[in-house]
């Protein structure tokens, strides 16, 4: 039986540095391999939505219409499994956590359309009684054709 | 006879680490009787798999707990591997051999700082939990995370660790023996220590057997029962394990078996790295689960079982778990008829209980 046997090491501790991190000052240094906050090419996104279907806490939501890829960054458990079935490789888990917020946060992530696209946007958006007769016939095409996976506004420019 | 007192104990009380309720019938200061009762934590994970898809099904089951998530994840591939024949590779044998012993390290040494936390010894409490962070940081670098691993998958493994990592966690896991050896002496030689484990809630073999009691609170009671030991795992056979038993059966026995096995693990760890073989870690999978199968895995806390039926879909029929803390809490309550309301922590932790695993 010994008494005061927790005495060197506490001794030690009392007069060595501390353990801990001093968080927030010194940041923390993550390793390499870390399964991190998801990031996203969303120019080489094609939403097909697979990320959103495999993902098994709902984080993901992909909408083909708008060309939009959101995440709930609080409901994400960084499984990452998203990332191992995006077949574009566009998915990637970062370095690093989120960091601690007030509210859920919930990144949004938009396609723009292609530059050639944009210019044609423009230049109709200089002539309005154009732009209104091509966007009017936007609807009515992209209502023929449902399911035609890319409508879009900036389309019909050409025609 | 003196006069009987129910005094209720838990769902939520400042010594428990998980949401257990006792009702405690005591005379004066002796427990006579300890009803238990549990249901404060169901998540209904089981019921999920109608919902999952069976290869998803991993990062749900992983979320039993968050101390042997690699152990349930493991149980649950082993369970689905069993089921549609999959032999995975060796070196994924040997990878998750030694992620479930390192999880075995980081169980114990929870374990220990939370036994020192409920007799009031803090700073030992705290120097254990140091020792924790080591572990944890070596599943970081590993796995990618520090509770959750998601790293098992039916047919092998997600991701690979290469060499350097492997000598690098050898060579952090031999720095760290001498660190668990000092605190170790504190808790096996230590008066004070002594006073509050020894002779207290004595389990005897036949009571453990009869029990049917599994894990260290079974190998404390001289009972040389080991799943590791019975599966006749090919790995754990070649690396020479041979289960802790201690005969005492009382909490001090309870804790010297797990100490025991912190070293032990570590040294299968390092045995295995030794001897892991390079090639893939994972096999493909084709086709869906169609029987039944029950695998075994032996969880820090003891035995667990994962029964999984399958109907040829991607959906599973029935997925049923049985987690160690199950099989433990009548052992539990036998300890606690004729302790004394002070020990009701100690005995209480003696079984290392988790109670959301219980739950699930
Ligand atoms: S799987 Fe990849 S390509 Fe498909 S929607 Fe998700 S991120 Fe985009
Ligand atoms: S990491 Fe997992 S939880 Fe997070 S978005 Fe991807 S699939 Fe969903």
């Amino acid at each position: 039986m010994k008494f005061l046997s927790m005495g060197k090491v506490v001794l030690r501790s009392l007069f060595g540095k501390p353990s801990t991190y001093g968080y927030p000052f010194t940041p923390r240094e993550y390793p390499d391999t870390l399964r991190g906050a998801i990031g996203i090419d969303i120019d080489a996104c094609i939403f097909c939505g697979l990320c959103a279907r495999k993902c098994p806490t709902d984080a993901i939501e992909v909408n083909r219409q708008e060309k939009s890829w959101t995440i709930k960054r609080m409901q994400c458990v960084y499984c990452s499994y998203c990332v191992d079935t995006c077949m574009k490789n566009c998915l990637w888990t970062e370095h690093t956590h989120v960091v601690p917020d007030t509210v859920k946060q919930v990144d949004t992530y938009k396609q723009e359309p292609p530059e050639a696209e944009e210019e044609a946007a423009e230049e109709q958006l200089e002539t309005p009684a154009s732009t209104e007769a091509s966007l009017g016939q936007t609807d009515s095409e992209s209502a023929g054709q449902a399911e035609t996976p890319e409508p879009q506004e900036g389309e019909p420019a050409d025609a | 006879m003196a006069k009987r007192t129910v005094i209720p104990f838990g769902p939520q009380h400042p010594v428990l680490p998980e949401p257990v309720h006792l009702d405690l019938v005591l005379e004066d200061e002796t427990v006579v009787e300890a009803i238990p009762s549990i249901g404060y934590i169901h998540r209904g994970l089981e019921k999920l798999v109608e919902k999952r898809e069976w290869p998803e099904m991993v990062s749900v089951i992983e979320r039993i707990c968050g101390i042997c998530s690699f152990g349930h994840g493991m149980g649950y591939c082993l369970s689905i591997e069993g089921n549609m024949g999959i032999q995975i590779p060796e070196r994924a044998e040997y990878l998750r051999l030694i992620w479930h012993e390192l999880g075995r390290v980081h169980s114990h040494l929870l374990w220990l700082g939370l036994l020192a936390d409920s007799f009031g010894f803090e700073s030992l409490y705290m120097h254990t939990w140091k020792l924790r962070e080591t572990v944890l940081d070596l599943f970081e670098r590993t796995t990618g995370g520090r509770v959750i691993f998601s790293v098992c998958k039916v047919g092998g493994l997600r991701r690979d660790v290469d060499a350097d990592t492997l000598a690098l966690m050898e060579r952090k896991l031999t720095e760290l023996v001498p660190e668990i050896e000092e605190l170790a002496k504190v808790f096996i030689e230590d008066s004070s220590v002594g006073s509050r484990l020894k002779g207290v809630g004595v389990l005897t073999a036949e009571e453990a057997a009869a029990l049917g009691a599994v894990g260290p609170v079974a190998r404390g009671s001289g009972l040389r029962m080991d799943v590791r030991l019975e599966e006749k795992d090919r790995l754990y056979v070649d690396l020479g394990f041979e289960p802790c038993v201690e005969t005492a059966g009382d909490s001090h026995a309870r804790c010297v078996v797990r100490i025991r096995e912190l070293f032990q693990s570590i040294e299968l760890i390092k045995a295995a790295i030794q001897r892991i073989p390079d090639g893939e870690v994972s096999v493909p999978v084709k086709g869906n689960p169609e029987r039944e199968y029950i695998a075994r895995v032996e969880q820090p806390r003891g035995e667990a079982y994962y029964y999984s039926k399958g109907a040829g879909e991607k959906f599973l029929k029935r997925i049923r778990v049985r987690t160690p803390t199950n099989a433990n809490i009548p052992a539990m309550v036998k300890t606690l008829a004729g302790a004394q309301l002070a020990d009701v922590p100690i005995l209480i932790l003696t079984i290392d209980p988790c109670i959301s695993c219980t739950e699930r």
